[in-house]
């Protein structure tokens, strides 16, 4: 069976101990993991963690006086809008407000392919009807702000997606829209990549997206990777005490009463973190190893787990996690 | 219901010719949460600011603490409203940026002629220890504070007009699940301590089953269940 984390030969992009650093503070500490041909890779943590600049740095997308080392394999970073692409968390942002819709997407189309401005056109508009814009001829006229924020959301899906690309990258695409229409927008997604045969690599900090969206699932921690593996299975039993804390604090998952098990305390500050592994402030299984040397990912249950006593997390841990 | 902290009925809000709350009737006890439950633009917020008298409904009575406030002039208002106080989704948006904690949290005092130079910063240091934080952060500017650390200087703000209602709208959306567990656990003690009236309001259902009393559900600016 092949493992479900460990570097695989068909992998469609592979990073390999990628640091990230502002003003020589490292915010991502070396990141080793891949992209696998079609697969849903959610990463998951809190703010700060560094998800999104991880997964902008697979775009070439990093903030200005951002250093890094490590590998990205193939960098696509040159085939931004074609190999790969964001779908980013405000779409308003995401379009020009002073172009039509339409019009925006034709120009995708034409900075690849040799086309006539009629034929791009077509496809924008073949586009935005597939994303389920009604009226998609008529729509292709309007302006952003003549669309509502669930439709607009689309709009940037399908500019995400209408060059076919193999990695689609989005960015907390969900967080400013309400259930239903969240919903709605990663069905859409999730259509559109399996038509182009895309992998989705969808940062977020919600759960319930991870486990109706995501196969795989990368936790965070301060920088590093926590926990990598199977979503299904990480839910259902996770094995580093962050992702069982992040899962303990979640109100579906909590027992009755009004209190509810948080993580005690917040990140540490890039620049100002503890003596071996990041998290042993805030962890209930904190032990004196943790605070020597900072845990490698080792292979845990077929998955990825940096943590030195996981093997002393109980199944359910929801009560280590009590303020 | 004569006993209840907030009775409203018959709500209107229209916007031009858009009915954003359409009759909407509820009522609030002291120490109850209810939340009001819905997609984006089903009126929850309209709702909420009409409550507050921060937009003036178009028809229909809201009773705090046994007084009619639709009928009041902002003059009339005035010392009632530091009894129902708002607490928004964005906390960095809520706070002045230019401000240090310390003084957000004393403002309230100060316009309300409860600040003593002998006893104020007592009393800022005791609010910021009341909502979880280091007396020390009130030194601080709130982009110098994480989220759910923001959030909480949002509420000792709140707390500091010793309210009897929290109008909460979505007060812990913008935060991440960890630190909204936080912010929620702080907010269930506050009422445990000082019987608040919640009137919250959340379009995540999971959080609104965990936190609330009761629930009402609007669509469309009516009240479809509760």
């Amino acid at each position: 069976m092949p493992s479900d984390v460990l570097p695989s030969s068909d992998a469609l992009l592979s990073v390999r101990d990628l640091r990230i650093a502002f003003d020589g503070i490292e915010v991502v500490r070396g990141l080793s993991f891949d992209v696998r041909p079609r697969e849903a890779l959610a990463i998951v943590g809190e703010s700060g963690a560094g998800k999104s600049l991880t997964a902008r740095a697979l775009l070439g997308m990093l903030p200005r006086g951002a250093t890094t080392s490590g590998a990205i394999e193939p960098d696509l970073s040159a085939h931004r809008g074609r190999r790969i692409s964001l779908v980013p968390q405000d779409a308003l942002s995401a379009l020009s407000p002073v172009h039509p819709v339409g019009d925006q997407l034709a120009a995708a189309v034409r900075s690849v392919a040799r086309v006539s401005g009629k034929e791009a056109r077509a496809r924008a508009v073949a586009a935005l009807d597939r994303v389920g814009i009604p009226d998609a001829a008529r729509k292709a006229r309007a302006y952003p702000h003549e669309y509502s924020g669930g439709m607009r959301q689309r709009a940037v899906i399908a500019m995400a997606t209408i060059n076919e690309p193999d990695i689609v990258v989005a960015d907390e695409p969900t967080t400013a829209l309400d259930e239903e229409r969240r919903d709605q927008v990663l069905r859409v997604l999730a259509e559109q990549r399996e038509s182009v045969g895309a992998a989705l690599v969808l940062v977020t900090h919600d759960m319930d997206v991870v486990r109706d969206h995501a196969d795989r699932v990368l936790v965070m921690y301060a920088g590093r990777l926590t926990e990598l593996g199977r979503a299904d299975e990480v839910l259902a039993r996770p094995r580093a005490p962050y992702t069982a804390g992040l899962l303990a604090s979640l109100p579906q998952h909590a027992p009755p009463g009004r209190r509810l098990p948080a993580l005690r305390g917040t990140p540490p500050a890039p620049g100002a973190l503890p003596t071996g592994c990041a998290f042993t402030p805030r962890c209930p299984l904190a032990a004196d190893a943790c605070r020597k040397e900072e845990p490698e990912p080792q292979e845990v249950a077929g998955r990825l787990v940096a943590c030195h006593s996981w093997s002393e997390l109980p199944q359910t841990a929801t009560e280590l996690f009590y303020e | 219901m004569s006993d209840a902290l907030l009775d409203v009925r018959d709500l209107v809000v229209r916007y031009g010719d858009v009915m954003a709350v359409d009759r909407v009737s509820f009522a609030l006890a002291p120490g109850e949460t209810l939340a009001l439950n819905g997609p984006s633009g089903c009126g929850k917020s309209s709702t909420a600011l009409a409550v507050l008298q921060l937009r003036r409904p178009d028809a229909g009575e809201v009773l705090f603490e046994g007084r009619e406030l639709t009928t009041l002039n902002e003059r009339e208002l005035r010392p009632l409203r530091p009894r129902m106080q708002p607490v928004f989704q964005d906390p960095y948006g809520s706070l002045s940026p230019r401000h240090r904690i310390r003084d957000a949290v004393a403002e309230p005092l100060k316009v309300q002629g409860r600040w003593t130079a002998a006893d104020g910063p007592a009393r800022v240091a005791e609010l910021l220890d009341r909502v979880g934080l280091d007396p020390s952060y009130g030194d601080r500017l709130p982009g110098e504070l994480s989220g759910g650390q923001c959030q909480r200087a949002g509420i000792a703000r709140a707390l500091a007009s010793e309210p009897r209602l929290l109008v909460l709208d979505e007060p812990v959306s913008s935060l991440d699940p960890s630190v909204r567990a936080g912010v929620l656990n702080l907010l269930a003690d506050l009422q445990n301590d000082l019987g608040l009236g919640y009137l919250f309001i959340c379009h995540d259902r999971a959080v609104v089953r965990h936190f609330a009393d009761r629930t009402i559900e609007l669509r469309d600016g009516r009240v479809i269940s509760g």
